[in-house]
């Protein structure tokens, strides 16, 4: 027999763990998105270079929300990957619950999210300023529910028992975007927040 | 556990694999299929048609411009012309026709069933069609995107340029950019999980390099481009001051973003084609091609300067010196690479024994046009000359000697040499080369010109001309050498339709071709390969002549997997066998998505017109993606990603 075909071993079927092909796809997807955020980004720094006015008006804005909402988002994150271990160990209680509270927690950012919008006194046409604030902020928001969409799914999936501690791609992969989302999210709130303190 | 067994054996089992792997008859099997050979050859016909319909635009408008003072379209006519032939050229011809190659040809190439994702697939050929279809649909009603494919602001803005047809262009690139990013995705995860056992990455054929490295472009330029698209949507229609200089907005924030992905996008319909030549002249020229390595090193580096010199679209612009001097350099550097492969070439076929059929006389035609529009391009990359030349037609010469040299005659050449692998028959030779003759000698006669009446100052987008201004004789010979170039494209086709119904029989092997699609009967069975060929180099077919490797491939002994539809997944840098991946069936969600998709991206283009069409058009395509989504992705236990009994 050929040399090469001997090395053949008993394979394992379908997809399995990290590396499955839907694991490879997200991370691709998750680059052309975390791409997207990049561009809106530099966007955002390139009409604030531009600018011929102080830059935002009005001093930056405040932390009331936007740091706890942060910190939710956070939290999300956290317990999401707590339920993911949790399928790893057969647990799927823990996995649903996990993605329960992970949604809940989005629920509550995408709340405190709103509220700010609404205290802000300005709308996406009042002036450049706003309008990046609130369409960098609103594609954050909108890659949120999507994300939350994907959680709901798979809570369902989770419900009906489809998951164990060897196959569970779908969680992985599902976790995987969310976690990006929490990244996004701290790379915007830096942008909006934060960086407009650091300058004199 | 999987059997291992011979051809032989696996002969046996055709029946089963057929029955597993077949799309099934009727309507429903057209619509729901996810085979790649289907899907390949859709995209290709579909791509040959918009080049028709971007070609008879280019007709009508050289007709215009034969003679001087002529009147047989309005300016907005005309306007709407040459946007809708630069789109339909750039974006639903140059390069859906090479994903069109690549969707086809990956899965013979790299030795698997199909595509990572099949249904993804079947999605992206849908949704390009309907990016197309929004487009036309919108010619058709009179509101075609009219400011040229770069569509500068301002005047993309609303205030002046007021109609629906910025919206539709917005949208239906924004639409378009979903079907190539998902493309990309789906070529990126096959090369990486399903090559065939022993092919290592300095193994794999040329063309799976320029595709890759166009999908990896993509996915980083694509993202650039559907931003401002958007960001421009925003400003028109919700008042939104990104480009408006009034409140603070930058114009040339546009420019950055659409060049950003522009450059990167002219590599993207480029590489692949050049990867479709860097395996073709080998096959003619009877020995491997010289340089493999270096040829790869140069795609990539290619791509990777590619990003980097966005700016030479903007010398015009009133931008720092430093900055034009800066990215005017980097794209002098950018000529190293192509000079590589061009070296490559030329040595590949010196030191070969070229064969002077039709597909070669078309990858001879690439090399020479490719050096001359090298030479232009050159020159609009200085910035003084840029100066003088921008906005001439002399860049209308530049742009067709680049794409028509280095995408339509190595796609053409393609052609030719993938047809009987797709038809199983052969294309006529004599007609053949009668083409490249019309289509060499009328593309130099029409396009060569161009360039003097530029440097004599002719602008480019001007719907006519006066008869003081001397050019008229000069546009003669371009109209009449342009339609001689149509001319000897019709001859293709007509080569295409008769060689498909009266073609001699091909066999797997007509040209002697060394990759594995050669392999495989002419058309290929639906599962490709009955057992999963072990690859021991980049030539495996030709193997026992070349003597260069000890050990050589196996294209008989291997997996059967038959149990469902099944491929064998490997390492990404050894391709080690490590798994067994259960491919889906055939779907309609595909279709059902990319449906609910095209009634969401219609409704936003039509906002300007009435926001409540608008949003209800939103509403229900979005419940349609949503609910059509989960269906697609509901786990199936016949790819076992439900139940964890099942793993061995
Ligand atoms: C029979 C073949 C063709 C003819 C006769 C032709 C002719 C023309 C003409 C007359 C224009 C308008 C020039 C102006 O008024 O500024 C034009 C522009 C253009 N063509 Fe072609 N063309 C052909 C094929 C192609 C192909 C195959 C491609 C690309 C794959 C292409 C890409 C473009 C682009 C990008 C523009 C610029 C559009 C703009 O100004 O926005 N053309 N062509
Ligand atoms: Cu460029």
């Amino acid at each position: 027999m050929n040399q090469a075909v001997d090395e053949f071993r008993e394979l394992p079927v379908g997809s399995k763990g990290r590396r499955s092909s839907g694991w490879w796809g997200m991370v691709a997807l998750v680059a052309s998105e975390a791409a997207v955020f990049g561009y809106l980004l530099f966007s955002y720094y390139y009409l604030m270079a531009h600018s011929l006015h102080v830059w935002p008006l009005g001093g930056p804005p405040t932390l009331r929300l936007s740091a706890p909402g942060t910190l939710v988002l956070l939290a999300g994150s956290f317990v999401m990957y707590w339920g993911e271990r949790g399928i790893k160990q057969g647990a799927n209680g823990r996995l649903i619950a996990g993605l329960a509270i992970s949604i809940v927690l989005a629920a509550l950012f995408i709340l405190l999210e709103l509220w700010e919008w609404h205290d802000k006194g300005a709308t996406p046409s009042t002036d450049v300023y706003s309008s990046s604030y609130f369409i960098i902020t609103g594609f954050h928001l909108a890659h949120l529910a999507v994300g939350m969409v994907m959680l709901a799914v798979a809570l369902v999936w989770a419900c009906l028992g489809y998951f164990g501690p060897r196959r569970h791609s779908a969680v992985t992969i599902a976790g995987l975007y969310w976690h990006f989302v929490t990244v996004v999210w701290l790379a915007v709130f830096f942008t909006f927040f934060i960086v407009p303190r650091l300058s004199p | 556990m999987p059997a291992l067994v011979t051809r032989d054996e696996a002969a046996r089992h055709a029946a089963k694999l057929k029955a597993l792997w077949e799309t099934s008859p009727g309507l429903k099997g057209w619509l729901a299929t996810v085979d790649h050979k289907e899907l390949g050859k859709r995209y290709l016909i579909t791509a040959f048609v918009f080049l028709l319909l971007g070609g008879l635009e280019a007709a009508v408008m050289r007709w215009q411009l034969m003679q001087p003072d002529m009147h047989v379209l309005t300016p907005e006519a005309y306007a709407q012309l040459f946007t809708m032939h630069g789109i339909t050229m750039i974006f639903l011809y140059a390069f859906p026709v090479l994903t069109g190659f690549s969707v086809y040809l990956w899965p013979l190439l790299l030795g698997c069933r199909d595509l990572a994702f099949p249904r993804l697939n079947a999605f992206t050929y849908w949704i390009f069609l309907f990016s197309g279809l929004l487009f036309y649909a919108s010619f058709a009603a009179g509101w075609a995107p009219n400011n040229g494919w770069y569509n500068y602001v301002p005047y993309a803005s609303q205030p002046y340029n007021p109609g629906p047809n910025i919206d539709v262009y917005a949208m239906a690139m924004i639409l378009l950019g979903i079907s190539t990013t998902g493309a990309a995705i789906n070529f990126i995860v096959t090369l990486v999980r399903l090559r065939a056992p022993g092919m290592s990455i300095n193994r794999i054929p040329i063309l799976v390099w320029g595709t890759i490295t166009a999908a990896m472009g993509n996915l980083f330029a694509v993202p650039a481009v559907s931003l401002a698209f958007a960001l421009l949507w925003f400003d028109r229609q919700f008042n939104t001051h990104f480009y408006d200089v009034s409140q603070g907005g930058q114009p040339l924030l546009w420019q950055h973003l659409f060049w950003m992905f522009g450059h990167p996008w002219v590599y993207a319909i480029v590489l692949p084609a050049m990867g479709i030549v860097s395996d073709g002249i080998p096959i003619f020229c009877r020995r491997p091609l010289v340089g493999y390595s270096a040829v790869v090193l140069s795609t990539i580096a290619t791509m990777v300067l590619g990003f980097g010199v966005w700016v030479h679209h903007m010398f015009a612009t009133g931008i720092p010196m430093t900055a034009a001097s800066f990215f005017s350099s980097a794209s002098f550097i950018i000529v190293i690479p192509s000079a590589v492969a061009v070296f490559a070439w030329i040595a590949t076929v010196w030191t070969g024994r070229p064969q002077f059929t039709a597909p070669f006389l078309f990858f001879a035609g690439f090399v020479l046009l490719f050096v001359i529009g090298g030479v232009s391009g050159f020159m609009t990359a200085a910035v003084p000359l840029d100066w003088q030349l921008t906005h001439t037609y002399f860049v209308v010469g530049h742009i067709h000697y680049v794409i028509i040299g280095i995408n339509v005659f190595p796609v053409i050449a393609g052609v030719h040499l993938w047809f009987p692998k797709m038809t199983g028959r052969m294309m006529s030779e004599k007609l053949g080369k009668w083409s490249f003759w019309v289509m060499f000698v009328g593309f130099n006669l029409g396009f060569f010109p161009m360039h003097i009446v530029g440097l004599q100052g002719m602008p480019r987008r001007i719907y006519t001309y006066a008869a003081d201004t001397g050019w008229g004789g000069t546009n003669l010979v371009i109209t009449l050498g342009s339609y001689l170039f149509a001319a000897g494209v019709l001859l293709f086709l007509s080569n295409v339709v008769w060689s498909r119904w009266r073609g001699r029989p091909a066999g797997p092997n007509p040209w002697d071709g060394p990759t594995l699609e050669w392999s495989v009967s002419s058309p290929p069975p639906a599962y490709n390969f009955a057992v999963i060929p072990v690859v021991a180099s980049r030539h495996p077919l030709w193997d026992g002549r070349l003597r260069e490797e000890a050990v050589a491939s196996s294209l008989d002994e291997g997996y059967l997997l038959a149990k469902e539809r099944e491929t064998l997944g490997t390492t990404p840098v050894d391709a080690e066998p490590d798994a067994i991946l259960r491919m889906p069936r055939e779907s309609l969600m595909p279709l059902l998505v990319s449906l609910a998709l095209l009634v969401v991206f219609l409704g936003f283009s039509i906002h300007g017109v009435s926001a409540l069409a608008c949003w209800v058009l939103a509403g229900l395509g979005g419940a349609g993606t949503l609910a059509c989504g989960i269906a697609w992705l509901w786990p199936h236990r016949y790819m076992v990603q439900t139940l964890d009994e099942d793993a061995p």
